[in-house]
């Protein structure tokens, strides 16, 4: 499996980047590096084993339903690149 | 050619938990100060980590129950990636390929009899931050980002407006009875999308579906599907083809229109949610969460109308709300309660005033024992009618005991004949115009004298005995 100079403009464009056709190239390069190596990790048998999205023995970690006074709100809002009032502002994005 | 409408529905449902999804800041935004219930974790503040609400996952499987869902076990939250500043992460935590409940049906009403709409899958996920679109600029508010939020999909078994509105009407009254959510449309705690195709009647395939956003209120639902049908139709009968688009509904211009995608395309990149741990619920979870289930809005109608012979139209109104169906069973099993009469109060008198002052039955002065105890008095004779509705009126207003407001207000029924017979004589001689039309077999006449012999006596004469001594006097 390899992934090709457009769909790298694709992921790009679905996170909001643009890269230079020369940047484009390097990142091709790069993700395919990555994607040889799931390739060497899917040579192991796995047959028969659960797939996991973490390594924990753990489950069903729970929080009960409890408020906790809202911490750092200030600090949060202090670190927007911009604000209007108590709102995080943006520039306007069409519907 | 006659076409069938084939419709299947999206409800995403705001769960009533007093925290959010995954971390402690308040769940509550309804005009609260913009970002004042956020924290490192809903803001996505690097190495915040999420821990799941257990109420939500308790509220999203009981009502899983209700709709008679399947609960799978091991359920997964994955990562739903799209980049929209109403998301701080970048992702939304939703659940993709195993959902927390599947396999379902609800009971609605079509124009043929009942009809089981299957519920495909309930699946818990975090509502986004509100926006505010200003001229250049775009305001978040991110209260509402991370609050726990049900949805509920349909297969593709709704075939009307008045069968996706019914639909509506009994998810709103499952979710009311759990307590999960307000349900309310006009706050956002219900909200709802349609996907709407047409098709030959007849056809077994499925048409191209175009799904309506914006859905606010269930009038819009109503009128939006209404809508689409007919441009769907017209569509094709012009000879072209429906297109697969995302329409929002025009509330004030009353039309659907083309929304511009969010992304090129819907490519989500779901994956399981590294950071939460796996769900394995037990089966004592399961159940216990089964054992927190009330009685659902079809097993108290179907108990009431075999325990108290009620018709289906009251039934309706009673159970539309727990608390009004709750406060009718009080006062109906009190003893010597009529069911019927006490149902005749309350869907009438009681729903009028609820409904005119916007007032909830818990906060009601007038107490099921105290309206038993009214309608016990016009029972037994003691007070007629009208006397009840002012009792009525005072037990509404102020509260207290019906007996003491009928002697204080000296409303006590006249059934003395001897009395009555003055007050019949004295209108009879004052209108013999009516008296003679009575006599000349115009029975509907009574009426009106009755009327004149009601005002004589303040209202507190015994209307049948009325009746009887008028005809008595003039020999009819």
């Amino acid at each position: 499996m390899a992934v090709t100079v457009e769909e790298v403009r694709g992921v790009a464009a679905l996170a909001r980047l643009s890269f230079s056709p020369a940047d484009e190239e390097r990142l091709t390069g790069e993700l395919n590096r990555i994607l040889q190596y799931m390739d060497r990790l899917n040579e192991l048998d796995t047959e028969g084993v659960e797939p996991t999205s973490h390594v924990l023995p753990l489950a069903n970690a729970f929080r009960p339903d409890e408020v906790d006074p809202s911490p750092a709100v200030a600090d949060i809002l202090a670190a927007a690149p911009q604000r209007q009032e108590s709102y995080f502002k943006v520039p306007r994005i069409i519907d | 050619m006659r076409y069938e409408t084939v419709i299947g529905m999206e409800v995403h449902v705001e769960l009533q938990t007093a925290s959010k999804m995954f971390c402690g800041c308040a769940a509550d935004h309804f005009q609260v100060e913009a970002n004042t219930h956020i924290c490192p974790v809903c803001t996505a503040q690097p190495g915040a980590l999420p821990v799941i609400n257990g109420r939500a996952m308790e509220l999203t499987a009981m009502t899983g129950l209700a709709l008679h869902c399947q609960i799978r076990p091991h359920n997964v939250f994955a990562r739903k990636n799209y980049l929209y500043p109403d998301l701080p992460k970048g992702y939304q935590v939703s659940q993709y390929e195993l959902p927390l409940c599947e396999d379902g049906w609800v009971e609605i009403t079509s124009e043929d009899g009942p009809k089981k709409i299957g519920v495909e899958r309930v699946h818990l996920e975090e509502d986004t931050g509100k926006l505010q679109h200003t001229g250049r600029a775009s305001l978040i508010d991110y209260n509402r980002a991370g609050v726990p939020l049900m949805e509920i999909v349909t297969d593709a078994s709704i075939r009307s407006a008045d069968e996706a509105f019914d639909y509506l009407n009994k998810i709103r009254q499952v979710v009311r009875y759990l307590g999960a959510s307000s349900g309310d449309m006009e706050k956002g705690a219900m909200r709802c999308e349609a996907n709407i195709s047409i098709r030959p009647e007849g056809s077994d395939e499925f048409g191209t579906k175009v799904e309506v956003k914006n859905l606010n209120s269930f009038r819009a639902v109503r009128n939006a599907i209404a809508y689409e049908v007919e441009r769907q139709q017209q569509v094709i009968e012009e000879g072209g083809q429906v297109r697969q688009v995302t329409m929002g509904w025009d509330e004030q211009m009353g039309v659907t229109r083309e929304q511009r995608s969010k992304e090129t395309s819907e490519d989500y990149r779901y994956f399981p949610e590294p950071d939460l741990l796996d769900v394995h619920l037990e089966v004592e979870w399961i159940n216990r969460v089964g054992r927190e289930l009330p009685e659902l809005p079809a097993d108290k109608a179907a108990r009431f109308s075999e325990i108290y012979g009620l018709n289906q139209k009251d039934i309706a109104v009673l159970i539309e709300d727990a608390a009004v169906a709750a406060y009718f069973e009080e006062a109906a099993q009190h003893s010597g309660a009529d069911p019927k009469s006490v149902a005749n109060w309350v869907t009438g008198e009681i729903f009028r005033r609820l409904n005119d002052e916007d007032v909830l039955i818990a906060d009601a002065k007038v107490s099921p024992a105290a309206l038993v105890e009214l309608l016990a008095l016009v029972k037994d004779g003691a007070i007629n009618q009208n006397a009840a509705r002012e009792v009525f009126t005072e037990l509404w207003e102020k509260g207290g005991s019906p007996a003491a407001i009928v002697e204080t207000k000296g409303l006590k029924q006249i059934s003395d004949t001897s009395e009555l017979d003055e007050a019949v004589a004295k209108v009879i001689e004052a209108n013999p115009d009516a008296a003679e039309k009575i006599k000349d077999g115009n029975l509907k006449t009574v009426q009106f004298l009755m009327g004149q012999v009601m005002k004589e006596t303040r209202g507190k004469a015994n209307p049948q005995l009325v009746q009887e001594l008028i005809k008595k006097q003039l020999r009819v």
